[in-house]
């Protein structure tokens, strides 16, 4: 363990330290095993029995190469356990693809919580990615959000006819990606990790292939992703220009440094803003939100929502709050800028919006304002406020596209506000959970999100930003007034005649327990948050 | 000594409300049995509060700490003084007084209902026993939710438009006040946002100006203080029975409250610079509520717009600084809790019977209903603050204590008290006198289980009015030390000192 865990040395051969890593691997791994018992066919025993030979073949190598043995121990105990799911579920390969997809999702959890235990905050890969708190909390995030998605979106794939066998490996790639994305040390790193996520949620984004809307919606993510992409591309290479150095660290250091031309850092920091606050949906650069996430499959939406932001904002935490954190005084004041136009035109565009899903979508880029509040305070507070933030609003975010996934169900459309009238008296149990979950993003205590929102705010006044959560405060009551009109709608206004002949609904098995642990999850957090806020202000490392 | 009881009376009707959500929603009665015993159990645990509360010290008791969330510095703090007191007892007292007076009112979604009374009545115990102020701000803004609810769902017919209107005039000064609790704990510096703790922070006249209006727009919205009242007429209106009954009793309450816990001691300079408004302010909203009430043509906006008035004198009383006056606010907090609380039930059990609360429809209700008419009239003298009656031993001293120290604003405010009697008094005389006619027909006279609701209010409006010296008691040292507290830089009857001095004083102390 101690040999794996080391810091790794630079030059030719950087030691790998894999325990560091395997998270990524874990998900990578499943990502492709999953691919291969899907493209096996009819021949999946066959293609299992072949993993699982490959597998106990490397780790028996690994094992003696490296004599550490619990990697390769738990590498051998996957192999034999997809054999097994593998004879269980033969005739049924989607269901295969979900359970494997979900155990990669908790044994990432796991492999998470046993780097944080053991490992000490440092670099490894020859600096390039950072085993940190950041990055741990960043890959639970991720691994949650991609857990209750995957609960979530069963059924409603199925009955789409969109429940292709690529799915899940997509969808493990594009988490493999986002944890990636948040222990990136270096530009490179990022600027891969973010690549390995946008193509995999592009193709997640267009996946109903025959949905005129879904493909419309995955060509502009992938153009304005692409193009947003290049910029920052351009942005680490004036970074590099200016320091020597994609490495995080002595980019940051060297740019501190007096004497650095400052039309060029500038120019830099700027590319670096814009490629991030494409990602994290910042305004301006939020055109692509609104229509990407009415467009995709809305379990997907609920995970883009939840997942790249936490991914995205982790890095944007790294590369500001950390490496450049030095230069505040040159980046905060765009970035305040930009986060006052985020939280209003968030909060202003999401009223006048009809449609649900574009609703939340509209939610989202106003979320985006807050976590940016906690990441200009350069504080051990903003970092632990964001993390926890980011975490609270995947649940949230999930929990409610995963309603609005039941709810679509049922009306074989897109939910607009007059699709939910009544809503509440025919369905109170679930209707009872979506208003829980617009009650937590709409930032009321008892819920995770008052908790989250006070972190958050926290942080702001003390780095004193006091007046930007003033416009944070403002932003969010107008954002309560559209939560509340969903909460009207399915609970004060009576239902349309044709909405009575619809049975109530009742989510079962995956759906209602994915559900049912994100509404308990809001509910607990709302009110005994404390040891996740520990775990969160112990995450506030970064390393660099 | 048992289990502590300030928690005991928070989680009782928590409880109660799972005990009703676990009830199959076909068994009414059910559900009301638990509602009503619920509360009535907890009124029960409130007396054993009120028999440990020592009477005459103006410190807390009654205090439990235990701490929530360490790494913010965020405790779960509790504990009672002479303002909360009395605001906790009418609380618990009218709950299952309103409960058993609205049984049949509501016939449909009956456990939500009584689940949300439930959680509204531990919410609000929550708001005055917290004395950590995030724990304040966490009660504060967990009543919105179920307040929201009963009146956007069992409401009237603009029932919609008045739970949101209510939600977000809400939710804008809690946010705000929010902000200003932030800022005073980094400003303290000790990580902690304990109420007697944050009592130390220095402030500059600007903080404490601008930390003023933060907390102040919060607690004027509650009040509600004229302008910040136009939300009341349509909540109080369109809720259900024990909505409104909530709203006037104790939610209007924690306006009154939060002023005096909170804004007075937190920010004594910032109080003496703005008080003369305030009173203006409050001046206004006595005679504006009195004029806009007796234009009312709806008995239940009446009521509602009769409370605008009456919060007026509680904030004159308060910002009077003035102990005698500020004493009296409290006390008339109560009272108005009681009187306006028995006029709304009084008001449901006529709309219950007649689905009408047109004064012009109805006529000789006194002779149709005898009982009915007799309470009515009693509660409407008890409003108008009769001596001898409740409404007089709150309203007398507000005046009293304010004419020592802002003479004008007290006489001006006394047209409020004739003016009250005008519409109130016109209103029943409309109403209750001449011959049976209109909706008075379809009046029948109250039943037994209403009549038996009223007796403890009525036994209390009486109660008070003739021996208030239990209340004030307890009151008056807690109030006395909050006004004469050397920040305050005024003594019970001194000549107070002008503006500028009060500042220069201030800001020496802040150094």
């Amino acid at each position: 363990m101690t040999v794996l865990a080391q810091t790794a040395v630079s030059g030719a051969h950087p030691e790998i330290a894999w325990a560091a890593i395997s998270p990524e691997l874990t998900l990578f791994g499943v990502a492709i095993l999953v691919l291969m018992l899907d493209t096996a066919g009819e021949q999946r025993p066959g293609a299992s029995l072949l993993v699982l030979g490959v597998t106990l073949v490397g780790a028996g190598l690994a094992g003696v190469a490296t004599g550490a043995w619990v990697l390769p121990a738990l590498a051998a105990l996957a192999g034999v356990a997809q054999l097994a799911l593998t004879a269980r579920w033969r005739r049924r390969p989607r269901l295969l693809g979900a359970v494997l997809a979900g155990a990669g999702f908790v044994a990432t959890i796991g492999l998470t919580a046993w780097q944080q235990a053991t490992a000490p905050a440092q670099t490894v890969v020859a600096g390039m990615v950072a085993a940190d708190g950041v990055a741990h909390f960043t890959r639970y995030t991720v691994a949650v959000a991609g857990l209750l998605t995957v609960g979530l979106g069963f059924g409603y794939l199925e009955e789409r006819r969109i429940h292709r066998g690529e799915y899940y490996p997509l969808l493990l790639l594009a988490a493999t990606g986002m944890t990636l994305l948040g222990a990136s040390a270096d530009l490179i790193m990022v600027f891969i990790a973010i690549e390995v996520l946008s193509l995999s949620l592009y193709i997640l984004t267009g996946f109903p292939k025959r949905d005129l809307t879904a493909q419309e919606s995955a060509l502009k993510y992938f153009l304005l992703g692409a193009f947003s992409s290049a910029l920052l591309l351009y942005g680490v290479a004036l970074v590099y220009g200016i320091t020597g150095s994609t490495n995080l660290a002595e980019a940051g250091a060297a740019m501190a440094v007096v004497g650095t031309p400052v039309g060029l850092s500038v120019a830099a920091l700027a590319l670096l803003i814009v490629g991030f606050g494409f990602k994290t949906a910042v305004v301006p650069f939020h055109m692509w939100t609104p229509d990407v996430y009415q467009g995709a499959p809305t379990p997907v939406t609920g995970f883009m929502s939840a997942a790249t932001k936490a991914a995205a904002f982790a890095a944007f935490l790294r590369v500001f709050s950390g490496a450049f954190g030095p230069l505040v005084l040159t980046w905060r004041p765009a970035l305040y800028t930009l986060a006052v136009a985020t939280m209003m035109v968030g909060a202003l565009l999401a009223v006048v919006q009809t449609d649900l899903k574009r609703m939340l979508g509209y939610s989202a880029i106003a979320h985006a304002g807050y976590v940016l509040i906690g990441l200009m305070s350069v504080s051990r507070d903003g970092v632990s406020a964001t993390l926890f933030y980011l975490l609270v609003y995947a649940i949230m975010s999930v929990g409610s596209f995963g309603v609005l996934t039941a709810l679509e169900r049922r009306t074989h459309k897109a939910v607009a506000l007059d699709d939910v009238r009544g809503f509440g008296r025919r369905s109170p149990l679930v209707a009872g959970i979506m208003a829980l979950f617009l009650f937590g993003l709409a930032g009321l205590p008892g819920t995770a999100g008052f908790m989250a929102k006070f972190a958050v705010f926290r942080a702001g006044v003390e780095a004193d930003l006091t007046w930007l959560v003033v416009v944070a405060v403002v932003s969010s009551v107008i954002a309560a007034f559209f939560y509340l009109r969903v909460v009207v709608a399915m609970f004060m206004d009576d239902e349309p005649p044709e909405a009575a002949a619809q049975p109530p609904l009742a989510p079962r098995g995956a759906v209602a327990a994915s559900l049912a642990a994100a509404s308990a999850a809001v509910i607990v957090l709302g009110v005994v948050p404390g040891a996740l806020v520990d775990l969160a202000s112990r995450a506030a490392t970064v390393a660099l | 000594m048992g289990p502590p009881i300030l928690s005991t009376l928070i989680a009782l009707p928590a409880l109660g409300a799972a005990v009703a959500a676990a009830i199959p929603s076909h068994k009414r009665d059910a559900i009301r049995t638990t509602a009503l015993a619920t509360t009535i159990v907890t009124f029960l645990a409130s007396l054993v509060m009120y028999a440990r509360f020592e009477a005459g010290v103006a410190a807390f008791q009654l205090e439990e700490h235990v701490d929530w969330i360490p790494a913010w510095g965020v405790r779960y703090s509790l504990g009672v003084d002479g303002i909360t007191l009395f605001l906790v007892l009418l609380c618990t007292f009218l709950m299952p007084v309103a409960v058993g007076a609205t049984w049949g009112q509501v016939p449909q979604q009956v456990k939500g209902f009584y689940a949300s009374v439930l959680v509204l009545e531990s919410a609000m115990i929550g708001v005055f026993v917290a004395l950590d102020l995030i724990l304040f701000y966490v009660f504060f803004e967990a009543m919105l939710v179920p307040m929201y609810i009963l009146i956007g769902v069992w409401g009237g017919e603009r029932r919609k438009y008045a739970a949101v209107k209510f939600f977000l005039y809400t939710l804008v000064g809690g946010f705000l006040m929010l902000v200003g609790i932030l800022y005073l704990y980094f400003k303290g510096g000790a990580q902690t946002f304990d109420y007697s703790a944050l009592l130390q922070v220095p402030l500059t006249i600007t903080e404490e100006t601008l930390l003023f209006g933060a907390f102040f727009i919060a607690f004027a919205i509650k009040v509600p203080l004229f302008p910040f009242h136009t939300w009341l007429p349509d909540a109080h209106t369109e809720a259900p029975t024990i909505g409104s009954v909530d709203l006037a009793a104790i939610l209007l309450k924690i306006g009154g409250y939060g002023i005096l816990r909170f804004l007075l001691p937190y920010f004594p300079a910032a109080t003496r610079l703005l008080a003369p408004g305030i009173v203006a302010l409050s001046v206004v909203g006595v005679l504006y509520g009195a004029l806009v009430a007796m234009m009312q043509s709806d008995i239940k906006r009446l009521v509602a717009y009769s409370s605008v008035a009456h919060m007026g004198f509680v904030i004159l009383g308060v910002f009077a600084l003035d102990v005698t006056s500020a004493s009296g606010s409290v006390v008339q907090m109560v009272n108005h809790g009681l009187s306006t609380g028995a006029l709304f039930i009084l008001v449901g059990f006529m709309y219950e019977r007649t689905h009408s609360r047109v004064i012009a429809e109805y006529s000789g209700l006194a002779k149709a209903a005898p009982v009915f008419g007799g309470v009515f009239l009693l509660v409407v003298l008890s409003s108008l603050a009769l001596p001898g009656l409740n409404g007089f031993v709150g309203e007398f001293p507000i005046l009293i204590g304010a004419f020592q120290t802002m003479p004008a604003a007290a006489v001006t405010a006394t047209f409020g008290v004739v003016l009250a009697a005008l519409y109130l008094l016109w209103a029943y005389q409309r109403m209750f006198h001449g011959p049976v006619e209109g909706s008075s027909r379809r009046m029948p006279d109250l039943n037994p289980r209403e009549v038996a609701v009223m007796v403890p209010v009525v036994a209390l409006i009486i109660g008070i009015g003739l021996y208030p010296k239990p209340l004030y008691d307890r009151v008056t040292p807690t109030i006395e030390q909050m006004i004469t507290h050397p920040s305050l830089e005024r003594t019970a009857r001194a000549e107070p000192p002008r503006g500028p001095a009060a500042v220069a004083a201030r800001t020496e102390r802040s150094r």
